[in-house]
């Protein structure tokens, strides 16, 4: 089994998904003949084609809506959006039409296709090439919002993305992009949506993380355990709709939850989690839910951006403090 | 200097407001005067469906309607344009046309009642329904032109949109790729005008809309709007040269909003009134009545037996919406995702 990256992995699975399903479609500004400024659709025009492979003008709303045509005729686009902070100009077209075609046509028109966009910071990208919005989708009935965080759930999870009847915002962490390989098979077999996946069990506490933050978070998880302290760490992978029960019932039996994001704090998605945790885990809880996010702020240029994305020490205090208020 | 592009913009009519021909030949379909009828019945209906959605609205049955008074020789011609397994992506003042494809009359009156059943088009599984964000819809056009494309169909599709939809990003964007990719398609601008309150003149400084085709690689056409025999040609001439892989076309149909943005709106507070009186002279249904009229083709009792019928329709139609059960609350839950995600369940057992 070849070893691969999260970027590589995204490939193969296009590679697999165009393979094997002649309705799938690439599209996107520079995914033909570049192959994607990350390389992430690299080959995919040599194998199948410019009918199936598309160079589109630069324009990201045309993009979402050109694709929200072609899934209601039964293709199933894949569409990129070069980075995330550049599918604000589709916004309109993802809420008012993606995420509601089914629900206002009572069924008759679907819109089975997938938005991936680059997400986060770290990579000491140029201003608005950093972001972690995905709350903003994650609010939207009718949408799916996949993040995933190693080459193994980046190919699972896209193939079960372009397999879903509904649109899906595939968010992919570009710090991580290259970081580690991953031994995937390329047997297409995709992974289970709608799912949080336990990385590591443990019975003292419970740290929720997605993305790129799951890499510090393992690594705190790691630290912790030198100390004999075990934690049971949750990629929550889609973060909507959101697996609350999985998170749930590891509360129930750690008593205490720290979630890691890197995107902002108010309104994120750790706010939702730990909502839904007072309301169920009420009873089990031993310590103050926390949460170690991305500061209230605009996600500063490089520069500072280290300081803005939750650090394994980050992580670690609020761990101690969850542990010592307990 | 040296000139590198140039061009002009046509401008058609083929019956004035007199309901007078303008020139000597007319195209094959437009001396058949079965045809001319078919034309004139569906702009009738299309007019009577509109008032009594207007008078449902009235009486507190139906929420907000835009109605089409006085622009529906537009989607008349259209519809007359267009072929079964085309895809037509209207905007909401063309229910001429979604009536001719088979949007029933009942589905109007639920969707501007508030029922999402009435995109359902039972009898016409290929429409789009109308879109309220305005423009959005023309690049849903450009994505089924891609489809038919790619697989190498026949089909083509006709998107429409308003005059202030001209203004919208998404409109340059949607004719930028429909240029760029030549793909089947036929836009067609409901000049009315109006945006709401907005007059033409401070939407744009164009001369014309049809030249906003220039800038994207394909030809634009301005047509009488309310000559719906021109609507008719000029459309099938558009859809032919789309089908025939001639790609797209922009037609600007010129016409004038004789009736409120939408009954929550008041146009006397903006429109002159000796502007609406100069619109209301050519009006579409008169023209074509004056004309079949004199070809004797057309008289009182014809007119009087096709009201009856119309109205038979609309009242059996507004029956049925009136008695139509409400749709239980679940329904909120059932076609939001293929299947109801385990994370709300919960909620949708809240209201079952
Ligand atoms: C994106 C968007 N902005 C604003 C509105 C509110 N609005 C509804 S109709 C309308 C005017 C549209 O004018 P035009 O395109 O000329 O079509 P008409 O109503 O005259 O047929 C506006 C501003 C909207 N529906 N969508
Ligand atoms: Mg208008």
């Amino acid at each position: 089994m070849p070893e691969i990256t999260l970027v590589e992995a995204v490939n193969q699975a296009l590679h697999y998904e165009m393979r094997h399903d002649d309705d799938v479609v690439v599209m996107g500004e520079d995914v033909a003949l570049n192959g994607g400024v990350f390389r992430a659709t690299v080959g995919l025009l040599e194998q199948f084609g410019e009918q199936r492979v598309l160079d589109t003008p630069l324009a990201e709303s045309m993009i979402a809506g050109l694709a929200i045509g072609m899934g209601t005729q039964g293709l199933k686009p894949v569409a990129e959006f070069q980075f995330m902070g550049f599918i604000y100009p589709a916004i309109n077209q993802i809420i008012n039409h993606a995420a509601r075609m089914r629900n206002r046509t009572r069924g008759r028109l679907t819109c089975p296709l997938v938005f991936r966009a680059p997400c986060g910071g770290g990579i000491r990208a140029p201003e608005h090439h950093s972001e972690s919005t995905e709350a903003l989708f994650a609010h939207i009935p009718g949408l799916r919002v996949v993040i995933p965080s190693s080459p193994t759930r980046a190919y699972g999870l896209l193939l079960a993305a372009i397999r879903d009847p509904d649109p899906v915002i595939f968010l992919e962490p570009k710090r991580i992009y290259r970081l580690i390989k991953h031994d995937v098979m390329d047997n297409g077999e995709a992974l289970p949506l709608d799912t949080c996946f336990i990385l590591r069990e443990g019975t003292d506490i419970t740290l929720v993380s997605w993305g790129a933050s799951v890499h510090e978070t393992m690594q705190a998880a790691d630290q912790l355990a030198t100390q004999g302290i075990h934690a049971e760490v949750i990629d929550v992978a889609t973060v909507k709709p959101l697996d609350i029960d999985t998170i749930s019932k590891s509360v129930a039996k750690t008593g205490r939850l720290v979630i890691v994001h890197e995107a902002a704090r108010s309104g994120g998605i750790g706010a939702e989690i730990a909502a839904e945790i007072a309301e169920r885990n009420l009873m089990d809880i031993l310590a103050p839910i926390q949460r170690v996010t991305g500061f209230d702020t605009i996600m500063p240029y490089f520069q500072l951006e280290q300081h803005y994305i939750p650090s394994v020490d980050r992580i670690l205090q609020a761990v101690h403090q969850t542990l010592e208020s307990s | 200097m040296t000139t590198l592009a140039e061009f002009s913009i046509d401008s058609h009519q083929l019956l004035d407001e007199h309901g007078q021909p303008t020139q000597e030949t007319w195209p094959a379909f437009a001396n058949d005067v079965e045809q001319l009828r078919h034309l004139y019945r569906l702009m009738m209906l299309n007019r009577l469906v509109d008032k009594k959605a207007v008078a449902l609205q009235r009486t507190g049955k139906m929420g907000t309607y835009p109605s089409s008074f006085g622009q529906e020789a537009i989607a008349t011609g259209i519809a007359f344009a267009m072929q079964e397994e085309d895809v037509f992506v209207p905007f909401y003042r063309d229910y001429a046309a979604m009536l001719h494809r088979g949007m029933r009359i009942e589905e109007i009156y639920s969707y501007w009642g508030g029922d999402e059943r009435g995109s359902c088009f039972v009898n016409n599984p290929r429409d789009f329904p109308f879109s309220v964000p305005i423009a959005s819809q023309l690049l849903h056009a450009t994505g089924v032109a891609t489809a038919f494309k790619l697989r190498q169909q026949p089909h083509v599709v006709v998107a429409t949109c308003g005059d202030g939809g001209t203004s919208e990003g998404d409109f340059y964007e949607a004719l930028n790729v429909a240029g760029t990719w030549q793909l089947p398609i036929v836009f067609v601008v409901n000049n009315n005008q109006w945006a709401i309150s907005v007059p033409l003149s401070k939407q744009t400084q164009c001369q014309t809309l049809a030249q906003k085709a220039i800038a994207a690689g394909f030809s634009g056409v301005q047509v009488d709007g309310c000559d719906v025999i021109a609507m008719q040609m000029i459309t099938e001439q558009a859809v032919t040269r789309a089908r025939s892989g001639q790609g797209p076309t922009l037609i600007e149909a010129v016409c004038y909003r004789l009736c409120d943005h939408t009954t929550a709106d008041d146009a006397t507070r903006y429109q002159p009134s000796i502007e609406v009186e100069a619109a209301m002279a050519k009006e579409p249904i008169r023209r074509l009545r004056t004309y079949l009229t004199q070809q004797g083709a057309w008289d009182d009792q014809q007119e009087q037996a096709l009201s009856q019928d119309i109205e038979q329709q609309i009242t059996q139609a507004v029956d049925n919406y009136t008695h139509q059960a409400r749709q239980p609350l679940t329904a909120m839950f059932d076609y939001l995702y293929a299947e109801l995600p385990h994370s709300l369940i919960a909620q949708r057992e809240q209201v079952a």
